[in-house]
């Protein structure tokens, strides 16, 4: 689903992904841990294509399509959605009518017809159920006022909604408690299935209790620089990412 | 939602929509303004000789006075002698109902979205719509009249009810107020007279739609609004003009009256054509606009959403002199490319108890120009009167302009004023968060102009309101990125 070469971005002048190479296939999860400051949201704001990041080697695929030709609206309509890690508000606009007009952006270019209102109404409704949002949430402005906690839960929400083909979640568990956690969890697990794929970038692995990853890929300036599977994070959570770091530094001597 | 699709829709079709011309025979005064060019506007107009002498007094005060310099807009000197002061469509015979006008006019009407013979049937709005200098039909005029709600055009009500007329022209804004209303005063040609007596619940919209279309043309309506003790009135106002390289006056006066009790919400969508990309052509609006709350707990509010003109100067008012009276004021101001706009409002608190609010939303993109200006004044006896004030800036880019004059005088120790502003950009992280859940550039724009506007546009009576939104769009189109 999404190929990934030798990936190189910057921001002015300083290099921050430092030659990524990941794949990811339909039905998989992939967990990206890594202290703070190595560049995972910077990947993740890559991938959705935010502009102030400058790409200055390597490829994306995403589905067959190179993903650098495209405008962030264009990669979200091709079915790839990222939870901010800082979710942003919009004054006056609510969350119902904020969805319904992407929705229905992404389904016209699609070459579906917009859902009229009975069935978005229908379709928010059991989505809402799904992450146990509150309806009195919808209808206030876009994160305007929200808790932290409320503000993750909308990103899940909003996913679910708009049904991507791959997720990127950025530290949606930061600022969650244990209930919200796996709430937000459940979530995500409902919406797994053989032909979608979820990146889930976390600095805790605790997460990853309840969002079972495939494989789990440690991001340490700019570069991954170890890969396995749901083992590898249960040793970070052990013995933290100094081991990482001393490993690392000695393979560039 | 289905506005938004709308919004959509419209906002993939550039530019302004309304910028076509009509060819009418018309019938017109010579270019140039002096005493006999206004003996022929009231001559044409049939008018009694004490209209003719109010309007020759008002036109020696403005002899004397001068062009107001203070607005925050530059624009070339107006040579007021290379004006045309009367064009009026001819129409064969006067048209008595809806079936004798010109099928043509009707057809302007038509081509703008305002089709008069569907509101005819349709339930809801009342419209007299306006070309150049007169007045083109009113509908619903029986069934208002059963009500006894004159709903005309002003040329007519000097004709029917002149002594209505003359009991309230200039009573609100005197005739030498300033320099732009004394030249109304001497010079206007139409508009819309509207009296709701006592204890008379408007059942409809009454709306006026105003429409320049004759070149080198300057429209001078005038617009007259009575509301007598307890009766209730919502009134609208739109306007378009054709796409011209050379700029067009357009210099109105809208007088309100309300007595004890009664109620006066009036709307505007100003949507005059603004000028090309580059600031050529565009409408200078000039227009002074005033209520007169005379009564005790009567109610004046204000409702602008201002999207056209080349130039704005305008400052929808507010006079409390009735004890616990209410004056509101909500305005949406838009400016883009070279468009300069200087509005605001006065909230006059003369009575005991009176109460203002002021919510002013001004967005500017491009190389624009935009200012509020606002004057809260409490007078000496005005004890207990309470302002709220909050002006919002909204910048589209970094080469447009958004100022903020509010002036304050308060005479009145037990008054209570309070102002807020604020000055924000359109957020890159706000566009992004946009993009990434699948919605284009000026969609994203769009909405979170909308939901930026949306307290005042929550205001406009429904059908406005959807217009308003697009609007909005279309003036802000291209703005961003
Ligand atoms: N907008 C920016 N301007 C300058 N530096 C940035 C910007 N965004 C991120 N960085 C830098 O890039 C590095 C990686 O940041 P980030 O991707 O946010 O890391 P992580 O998400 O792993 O904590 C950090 O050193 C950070 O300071
Ligand atoms: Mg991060």
């Amino acid at each position: 689903m999404l190929i990934i070469k030798n990936l190189k971005a910057s921001i002015e002048n300083n290099e921050i992904l430092n030659g990524i190479d990941l794949e990811v296939n339909a039905g998989e999860v992939h967990a990206i841990m890594g202290p703070n400051g190595s560049g995972k949201s910077t990947l993740a704001s890559v991938l959705a294509g935010r502009e102030e990041f400058e790409v200055t080697d390597g490829t994306i695929v995403f589905e067959g399509k190179d993903l650098m030709e495209m405008e962030p609206e264009e990669r979200a309509k091709e079915g790839i959605f990222m939870a901010f890690q800082y979710p942003v508000e919009i004054p006056g606009v609510s969350t119902t009518n904020f969805l319904k007009t992407a929705l229905n952006q992404i389904r016209e270019y699609r070459g579906l017809q917009p859902l009229d209102a009975v069935s978005f109404l229908t379709h928010l409704r059991e989505k809402m159920k799904l992450v146990e949002m509150d309806q009195s949430l919808l209808s206030r402005a876009l994160n305007e006022g929200f808790s932290g906690g409320e503000k993750k839960r909308n990103e899940i929400f909003q996913m679910a909604v708009l049904e991507p083909k791959l997720s990127i979640l950025d530290e949606t568990d930061s600022g969650l408690d244990i209930d919200a956690l796996k709430i937000v969890a459940n979530g995500v697990n409902q919406l797994r299935s053989k032909d979608k794929a979820v990146i889930v970038v976390t600095h805790y692995q605790r997460l990853l209790n309840f969002i079972i990853p495939d494989f789990v890929h440690v991001l340490y300036q700019g570069k991954i620089v170890k890969s396995g599977t749901r083992e590898l994070a249960l040793e970070l959570e052990e013995k933290g990412y100094d081991w990482i770091k001393e490993e690392y530094k000695s393979t560039l001597v | 939602m289905k506005e938004n699709d709308n919004i959509l829709e419209e906002i993939t079709q550039s530019e302004y929509k309304y910028g076509w011309t009509s060819n009418f025979e018309m019938d017109s005064a010579p270019k140039g303004l002096n005493e006999d060019i206004i003996r022929f506007i009231s001559a044409r107009k049939e008018e009694p000789e004490w209209l003719l002498e109010w309007r020759l007094k008002a036109f020696r005060h403005w002899l004397k006075m001068n062009e107001p310099k203070w607005p925050n807009v530059k624009y070339p000197k107006i040579d007021f002698q290379d004006i045309i002061y009367y064009a009026a469509p001819k129409q064969k015979v006067k048209p008595k109902s809806l079936d004798e006008v010109d099928p043509e006019l009707l057809e302007t009407f038509e081509k703008l979205g305002i089709s008069l013979q569907e509101q005819q049937r349709l339930t809801g709005v009342a419209v007299d719509a306006v070309m150049d200098s007169i007045a083109v039909a009113t509908t619903f005029k029986e069934k208002l009249g059963e009500l006894g709600v004159i709903f005309s055009s002003f040329s007519e009500a000097v004709q029917v009810h002149p002594e209505l007329v003359k009991k309230y022209l200039g009573s609100v804004v005197p005739m030498n107020d300033n320099y732009y209303a004394a030249l109304n005063s001497a010079v206007f040609s139409d508009g819309s007279f509207c009296y709701i007596p006592k204890g008379v619940r408007c059942p409809m919209e009454l709306s006026t739609y105003f429409r320049i279309n004759a070149a080198n043309t300057g429209q001078f309506e005038r617009t007259l609004i009575v509301a007598e003790d307890n009766a209730y009135v919502s009134y609208l106002e739109g306007c378009t003009a054709p796409m011209r390289d050379e700029n067009q006056l357009h210099a109105a006066v809208v007088e309100i009256y309300a007595a004890d009790n009664a109620e006066v919400k009036y709307s505007t969508v100003q949507n005059w054509y603004p000028g090309d990309k580059s600031g050529k052509g565009g409408i200078y609006n000039f227009v002074t606009k005033r209520g007169l709350c005379a009564g005790h707990h009567s109610k004046i509010s204000w409702t602008q959403v201002e999207t056209g003109s080349a130039i704005t100067w305008k400052y929808p008012s507010c006079i409390l002199k009735g004890d616990h009276s209410i004056g509101e004021f909500y305005s949406v101001a838009v400016t883009n490319n070279y468009q300069q706009a200087d509005t605001g409002t006065k909230m006059i608190h003369i009575g005991k108890n009176t109460k203002s609010r002021i919510v002013s939303k001004g967005i500017s993109a491009g190389k624009s120009q935009n200012s509020y200006r606002g004057l809260v004044k409490v007078m000496k006896r005005a004890e207990n009167s309470r302002n709220f004030s909050q002006c919002d800036s909204l910048l589209m880019s970094d080469t447009c302009g958004a100022h903020t004059f509010p002036y304050i005088e308060v005479s009145n120790k037990s008054a209570h004023v309070e102002h807020e502003a604020t000055t924000s950009k359109i957020g890159e992280d706000q566009l992004f968060y946009c993009n990434q859940r699948g919605i284009d550039t000026e969609t994203a724009v769009a909405l979170i102009v909308n939901g930026y506007a949306k307290e005042v546009l929550s205001k406009l009576p429904m059908e406005f309101a959807v217009e308003a939104q697009k609007l909005l769009a279309i003036t802000l189109e291209g703005s961003v990125g």
